[in-house]
């Protein structure tokens, strides 16, 4: 499902002196079965705009389409419902939003709210928690005795238990451990792979979106100022040190050693690409010797 | 919660706003006590022209002060009609069984509503020229005198104003878990009385429990940064009685002394 926005702008408390414009006549569109990665400064409306690819904002101005509902300042908030269930959203710190007493009901609570018996939602639950990695004997425990890690898989399993369309993650990885980013962020290509899913991320690790994403948006202070393929906006490493932005590792090293005289032709964006890049380059050296 | 303007402070540079707290927390109490002698118009007059002064030298958008009142209309007018209703004495226009309209009635729905209006602007007032750590500090200094009969006053300004430190940052997770779980398919301001009851248990225990996270990592942090209490600590903020706060207390004083004048005439 593809989700568009049309000159979208969020102003949070209008006509009072707390007034403050979000989101500045935002236009893009998020491709069916994509990942999409959205980078940008702390404040510059990235979680604003997740808000808005399930209705839990409406644009004060312009449109959202979201599949073929058009969102806009007019739209009710009833029959949002649907749409819900189409776009789960993981929201930062997703282990903040679990109450239930069994990790099972927990992940069970979305789909039984969209209408599913308590039979066929504790199905649902059983097998999004082995999708995650939860061990099957979690499944009667209280999710407030897991560990943090654990109790962030039950919440995505919680969303991916209502089965949408399109999956929103606001910094998955957050405040995980090297391991259990790695995990987190496998576990979602492995869905990816497995069905069809429009996957929107945002995230401060461009690694990840290196490794991961189709189309990166970069924000700043409410607008869009660049958006393309990770090739593209990684390309200017000087553009994105300029907005305080970081780029991979591999395409910093990259950078670096451009300005000690090695040519790129293109900037790596994986370990993998840098280091064929630099056998390459001692390749070409070999022979410029011989 | 956009709308609420309880605890919002508006940082500006005015007359007010650089008053010592303290000062003004009590201007602000005895402006409400002497409004209770109030019995006639130019008593109402006086004061109305004392709170408007006051709301000048605070440079605060008037507006802001009118929404202040929006919310609490309701109860001003269930009070007033009342009193309209149920007032005795005066001249006599209408009547049905219990319920009658007296010229005295009337009178006194109309003192209520200045009360009210008054009140309301004078400690709205309060709160939006003074951050909450600034009252905190002025009831903390005002309550000093209770250590005396072992009132354990530190205590009570610590946990004071930690929960005003944290109940933006509440509000801010209220927010937060509310989206979250409306994206996990729960539809708020529906259902019947008992359906929507149940939809609050989803909020509030992550609210209880990230509060009993918070708690425990705010006294390690404590601990660890050396706090044992109270009793000999030394303090960052200081109180400072200024010029400001001289004249503001003659003015509220002349006030007061004008009220009183006014009721023996």
């Amino acid at each position: 499902m593809a989700i568009t926005f049309k000159e979208v702008t969020y102003t949070y408390s209008p006509d009072t002196p707390f007034e403050f414009e979000a989101l500045k006549n935002i236009s893009t569109k998020i491709e069916d079965n994509s990942v999409t990665a959205i980078i940008g400064h702390t404040g510059s409306g990235k979680s604003t705009l997740l808000q808005h690819l399930n209705a839990l904002l409406k644009p004060t101005g312009g449109t959202v389409l979201i599949g073929d509902t058009a969102i806009t300042s007019e739209t009710s908030n009833k029959n949002l419902k649907p749409l819900r269930k189409k776009v789960g959203i993981v929201f930062q710190f997703p282990e903040k939003q679990l109450f239930a007493e069994t990790v099972e009901k927990d992940i069970a609570f979305g789909p039984e709210n969209f209408g599913n018996t308590t039979e066929e939602a504790s199905q649902v639950a059983k097998r999004m928690a082995g999708l995650v990695g939860l061990p099957a004997e979690v499944l009667s425990r209280s999710p407030f005795e897991l560990s943090g890690g654990q109790m962030r898989r039950v919440a995505i399993a919680g969303v991916l238990a209502m089965q949408p369309e399109v999956l929103v993650l606001d910094e998955p990885t957050a405040g995980l451990d090297p391991r259990g980013r790695r995990e987190i962020m496998q576990l979602f290509t492995k869905l990816q792979n497995t069905q069809k899913f429009t996957i929107v991320l945002v995230t401060h690790q461009m690694e990840d979106v290196a490794n991961y994403a189709d189309h990166v948006i970069v924000m700043e202070a409410g607008k869009i100022v660049k958006e393309g393929s990770p090739r593209t906006v990684f390309a200017d490493v000087e553009w994105l040190h300029e907005k305080q932005l970081d780029v991979p590792a591999s395409t910093e090293f990259a950078f670096e050693m451009q300005k000690r005289g090695f040519h790129f032709t293109q900037f790596p964006l994986t370990e993998s690409e840098l280091a064929d890049d630099i056998a390459d380059l001692f390749k070409k050296r070999g022979q410029t010797h011989e | 919660m956009n709308k609420i303007l309880f605890g919002r402070y508006i940082p500006l540079d005015s007359f007010v706003h650089r008053m010592d707290p303290r000062s003004k927390l009590v201007l602000s109490f005895l402006y409400v006590i002497v409004i209770f002698f109030a019995n006639s118009w130019w008593i109402y007059l006086l004061m109305t022209i004392v709170a408007f002064l006051s709301i000048l030298a605070s440079k605060i958008n008037f507006k802001l002060f009118v929404e202040g009142i929006m919310p609490l209309l309701w109860i001003i007018a269930f009070t007033m009609v009342i009193q309209i209703f149920f007032g005795t004495g005066g001249h006599l226009y209408w009547q049905w069984g219990i319920f009658s309209i007296t010229s005295l009635g009337i009178l006194n729905a109309a003192y209520i509503f200045v009360r009210f209006t008054l009140i309301i602007l004078i400690s709205t007032l309060l709160t939006l020229s003074t951050s909450p750590i600034q009252i905190s500090d002025a009831l903390e200094s005002l309550l000093m005198p209770l250590r005396k009969i072992h009132f354990p006053v530190y205590e009570v300004a610590l946990m004071l104003s930690i929960a005003l430190r944290f109940v933006p940052t509440l509000m801010d997770e209220t927010e937060t878990i509310m989206n979250a779980q409306r994206a996990r398919g729960v539809d708020f301001g529906t259902g019947n009385i008992v359906q929507r009851l149940k939809k609050i248990i989803p909020i509030l225990i992550p609210l209880f429990v990230s509060a009993f996270n918070r708690a425990e990592d705010l006294a390690t942090a404590m601990e660890a940064r050396g706090y044992q209490g109270g009793t000999g600590r030394t303090k960052y903020r200081q109180l400072k009685w200024g010029n400001r706060d001289t004249i503001a207390s003659l003015v509220y004083l002349l006030m007061t002394a004008s009220v009183f004048a006014l009721r023996l005439l």
